[in-house]
C-alpha cells in the first residue's frame, strides 16, 4: 500500500492507445471489476455495519421510551437534573468533530496529505473535548449519588425545595418515595447510552490515531480513500446517536413546569 | 463502437457492475460548511424550542428536530445523497426494520394490561 503509484494497462496493440488508459492502482483488488465497484462494496459493508449498530443503540432507546412512560414523573424530574448548557456544548463541539471528519475525506479525495492530517487532529481534538465535558457530567452525577446501586440517594427527588442551587430540580413537586426510587432507572439508562456512546468515542478517538499516523505517510492521499471514507461514516453515526441521546435525555422535559 | 465501449463491455458484458453509471462525486469544503451551519442552527432551535410549553409536542418537536438533522448529516457528511441505489435502499431498510421492530415490540407492551391505565 505504500508505493503510490499505479501502473498502467496496456491494451492490446491494435487498440488506438493513449486515449483510453486504464489506471490500475494499487489498493484495487482483483476480484473486483471495477474501481467503482470495489468502492461501492466497501461502502455497502460499511453501511451493514452500521445497520447492526442502529439495533445495538435501538435497543437502549426502546428501554427508555417504555420506561419513560411508564415511570413519566421519574423520568421528568430526574431529566431536569441534567446540565443544558453542557449537552448543548457538547453537541456543538461533536458537530464541529463531524464537519473537520467531512473536510477530511474532502482532503482525502482531492489528494491534500497536510490538509487531510490537520483535519483528523482536530477530530481527535474536538472528540477528546466531547468526553472532556462528559467527565464533568458524570463528576456531578458521583458527587450527587446519582449512580445507579447502594450508594444511589433519592434526596434530590423526595425534597428537591432542599436543592435551591438547582433551579429545574428545585422547581420540581417533590416525588413519592417509591417512585422517586425509579430515577434510578433514568439513570441506569442515562450511564448505559451516554457510555456505551462514549466508548464508541473513544474507539473512534484510537482509530483516528491510527488515521493520522497512515495520513501522515501519505496512505490516504493516492487514490485510497476508503479507510478515511469508511471511517467517516463510523464518526458520522456516532454524532447521529448523539443527535438523539441530547433532546430526548436532556431536553423534552424542559417546557415550564408549573 | 467506440473504444470506451468495447472496453466496457469486455469488462462488463451484462452492465453488472455500475448499472447506475454512478460518478464518484466529491463533496465540497463549502457544501459541507452549510450542512456544519444547518446543524448548529438546528441544535439551537431544539434547546430553545425546549423551553417552550408545547404540552405533549414538545418531544415530538425535539424528535423532529433530531430526526431532520440525522437526514442533513446522512445524506450529505455521509454522502448517501450521491450513493447508488443500493446503498440507499440499505440505509432505508435499515431505519425502516428500526421502527418495525420498537412498533412491534410497543404492541406488546401497550396491550398487556389493557384498560388498566
Amino acid at each position: 500500500m505504500d508505493s503510490a503509484i499505479a501502473t498502467t494497462h496496456t491494451h492490446d496493440a491494435g487498440h488506438a492507445h493513449g486515449e483510453h488508459e486504464h489506471v490500475v492502482l494499487p489498493q484495487h483488488r482483483h476480484h473486483f471489476e471495477t474501481e467503482e465497484q470495489q468502492r461501492e462494496a466497501g461502502s455497502f459493508g460499511m453501511w451493514l455495519f452500521l445497520l447492526t449498530e442502529i439495533m445495538f443503540f435501538g435497543g437502549m432507546f426502546f428501554a427508555y421510551l417504555l420506561y419513560r412512560n411508564w415511570y413519566y414523573p421519574a423520568f421528568a424530574a430526574a431529566s431536569n437534573q441534567l446540565n443544558v448548557p453542557m449537552g448543548a456544548a457538547n453537541t456543538a463541539i461533536l458537530i464541529t468533530s463531524g464537519f473537520c471528519m467531512a473536510l477530511g475525506v474532502w482532503a482525502a479525495e482531492v489528494r491534500q496529505k497536510k490538509t487531510l492530517v490537520i483535519t483528523l487532529i482536530l477530530t481527535t481534538i474536538f472528540g477528546m473535548a466531547f468526553l472532556g465535558v462528559k467527565y464533568f457530567e458524570y463528576k456531578e452525577k458521583y458527587e450527587l449519588h446519582h449512580i445507579p446501586g447502594n450508594n444511589f440517594s433519592v434526596s434530590m427527588f423526595v425534597n428537591p425545595q432542599n436543592y435551591p442551587q438547582y433551579p429545574d430540580t428545585y422547581a420540581e413537586k417533590p416525588l413519592a418515595p417509591d417512585m422517586a426510587q425509579k430515577t434510578q432507572i433514568f439513570f441506569f439508562l442515562y450511564f448505559a447510552m451516554t457510555g456505551m456512546h462514549a466508548l464508541h468515542m473513544i474507539i473512534g478517538i484510537g482509530l483516528l490515531v491510527w488515521l493520522i499516523m497512515r495520513a501522515n505517510r501519505g496512505d490516504f492521499t493516492n487514490g485510497y480513500v476508503a479507510p478515511i471514507e469508511n471511517f467517516g461514516l463510523y464518526w458520522h453515526f456516532v454524532d447521529i446517536v448523539w443527535l438523539f441521546l441530547f433532546p430526548l435525555l436532556y431536553l423534552i422535559n424542559r417546557h415550564p413546569l408549573h | 463502437m467506440s473504444h470506451d465501449a468495447i472496453h466496457s463491455q469486455a469488462h462488463d458484458a451484462s452492465n453488472v457492475t455500475n448499472p447506475e453509471h454512478a460518478e464518484h462525486h466529491i463533496v465540497t469544503p463549502l457544501q459541507y460548511c452549510y450542512v456544519f451551519a444547518t446543524l448548529l442552527v438546528g441544535t439551537a432551535i431544539t434547546v430553545g424550542a425546549a423551553y417552550v410549553d408545547m404540552g405533549v409536542l414538545n418531544p415530538i418537536v425535539a424528535l423532529a428536530i433530531a430526526c431532520f438533522k440525522a437526514c442533513v448529516v446522512i445524506l450529505f457528511f455521509m454522502h448517501a445523497a450521491y450513493q447508488t441505489r443500493l446503498i440507499k435502499v440499505t440505509i432505508a431498510s435499515g431505519f425502516f426494520v428500526f421502527l418495525v421492530l420498537i412498533t412491534m415490540t410497543l404492541t406488546d407492551y401497550l396491550s398487556r394490561s389493557w384498560g388498566l391505565w
